[in-house]
């Protein structure tokens, strides 16, 4: 199983992203990136997050990615 | 707001389409978008290609050249129309309104009554609303519904949240009476606290143009645009959809006694084929009965998506008989509106280029 590294490393190669606590605030992640991101993710672990669940504190960093994807019964 | 409406229908619906179209793909070449991340936008957003007017061309300009296709066609005549109402949030003018234009310029009878609502992606549910209350008068048999934005031209090619998914195009949609008392519903909700997530902030009275407000700024995520041009708070007007939707379709289901699988087709506003497909998940409406190929073929023209929706993927069998559409459209204001009925047979369902 990919982890929330792998996809997040798929998306923007060039940032590290282990080490930012606000991937939004940091200029690593943009509006279309948090989109692609939410795709990824349903596309890895076989999910369809809600439109509702898409808010920028939700992917803002791994552990708030975690908590999102505890939600859908994932444990990346 | 509920509504319910008997004894009308709509009677054909024609798109134009400027005949100029860009790509994505090139579109993304004047951004900092390596082609990889572009490829893939395009598939999860469904962005591909869109029709933008060239020039000064304007709202009027389409809707006229869609009028004369359909009187020259003979399936509307000029005299037959009672009243013309004109959906758009990009008038030719401040004033007179762009439906006396259209007016003037078609020579249509005086004795009809011309308005402008001022809406965008809830424009068709709003102008079939307004245009079913003017039905309720003796003197008003057929409507003439048009739902027109040119707003690329105050998009700024700079902004990648905005430009590669704009659209313009005009619809003109004849509403009339009709002896089949099938009921339509529809339900429409607005909240004008949040006006400004949508909004172009110069321009009007509030803010006028002047050389400051033409000045092009760094807007943050490699997005540059000027107070003179639209903006989009992208994050908020999601969320917004993705709230407010889905109960407002389970609420007009209700309204009207329909469960969802008795719907042929949901017929939404396309902002973007990811946004749709999420509200389909979360409406337990299979993705096919819920189309998201506007944007991708054509970009969003606000107002317009809806009935171009009808246009590109239903005129065969609306030309041929009949559907239950449940239409909803949801953006600038905030506003968002639905209904659902029964469309077709219809006596035109085309696009033509202008």
């Amino acid at each position: 199983m990919k982890t929330v590294l792998d996809v997040l490393k798929g998306i923007r190669p060039e940032f590290d992203f282990a080490t930012s606590e606000d991937f939004i605030a940091d200029g690593m992640l943009d509006s279309y990136d948090v989109i692609t991101l939410i795709s990824d993710l349903d596309a890895s672990y076989g999910i369809s997050i809600a439109g509702t669940d898409i808010l920028p504190e939700n992917v803002r960093n791994l552990a708030a990615i975690t908590k999102l994807l505890s939600k859908y019964g994932i444990a990346p | 707001m509920n509504f319910s409406f008997s004894g009308k229908r709509i009677a054909g619906v024609l798109t134009v389409l400027p005949a100029n179209e860009r790509s994505f793909m090139d579109d993304m070449k004047n951004f900092d978008v390596p082609e990889d991340k572009a490829l893939k936008l395009k598939k999860v957003m469904g962005y591909d290609r869109h029709r933008i007017v060239t020039g000064e061309v304007c709202v009027s300009d389409l809707a006229v050249h869609g009028f004369r296709h359909l009187f020259d066609k003979g399936v509307v005549a000029p005299d037959e129309l009672d009243a013309l109402i004109v959906v758009t949030q990009s008038p030719d003018y401040f004033m007179p309104a762009t439906s006396s234009v259209i007016q003037g310029r078609l020579n249509l009878k005086h004795d009809m009554l011309c308005m402008d609502i001022g809406q965008g992606c809830a424009g068709f549910i709003v102008g079939l609303i307004q245009a079913f209350m003017m039905l309720e008068q003796r003197s008003i048999n057929k409507v003439a519904l048009v739902n027109a934005d040119v707003l690329s031209r105050k998009v700024s090619p700079r902004d990648k949240n905005s430009y590669p998914l704009i659209g313009d195009a005009a619809c003109i949609t004849i509403v009339e009476k009709t002896d089949d008392p099938q009921p339509i519903y529809a339900n429409l909700k607005m909240d004008g606290t949040h006006h400004d997530v949508l909004i172009i902030p110069a321009g009007g009275f509030r803010m006028p143009s002047t050389p400051e407000t033409a000045v092009v700024e760094d807007v943050g995520d490699n997005n540059y645009r000027a107070k003179d041009n639209l903006t989009m708070n992208g994050t908020a007007v999601f969320n917004f959809v993705q709230v407010e939707v889905p109960p407002m379709i389970e609420s007009l289901l209700q309204q009207a006694e329909l469960p969802v699988e008795q719907v042929d087709y949901f017929m939404f506003h396309q902002p973007n084929k990811f946004m749709l497909q999420k509200l389909a998940d979360r409406m337990r409406v299979p993705r096919d009965r819920m189309p998201s190929n506007i944007v991708e073929n054509f970009g969003n023209a606000s107002g317009a998506t809806i009935p171009t929706n009808i246009t590109f993927n239903l005129a065969q069998p609306l030309l041929n008989g009949s559907l239950k559409l449940c239409m909803a459209g949801f953006g600038v204001g905030l506003t968002w509106a639905s209904m659902v009925m029964a469309v077709g047979q219809l006596a035109f369902c085309e696009i033509i280029d202008y």
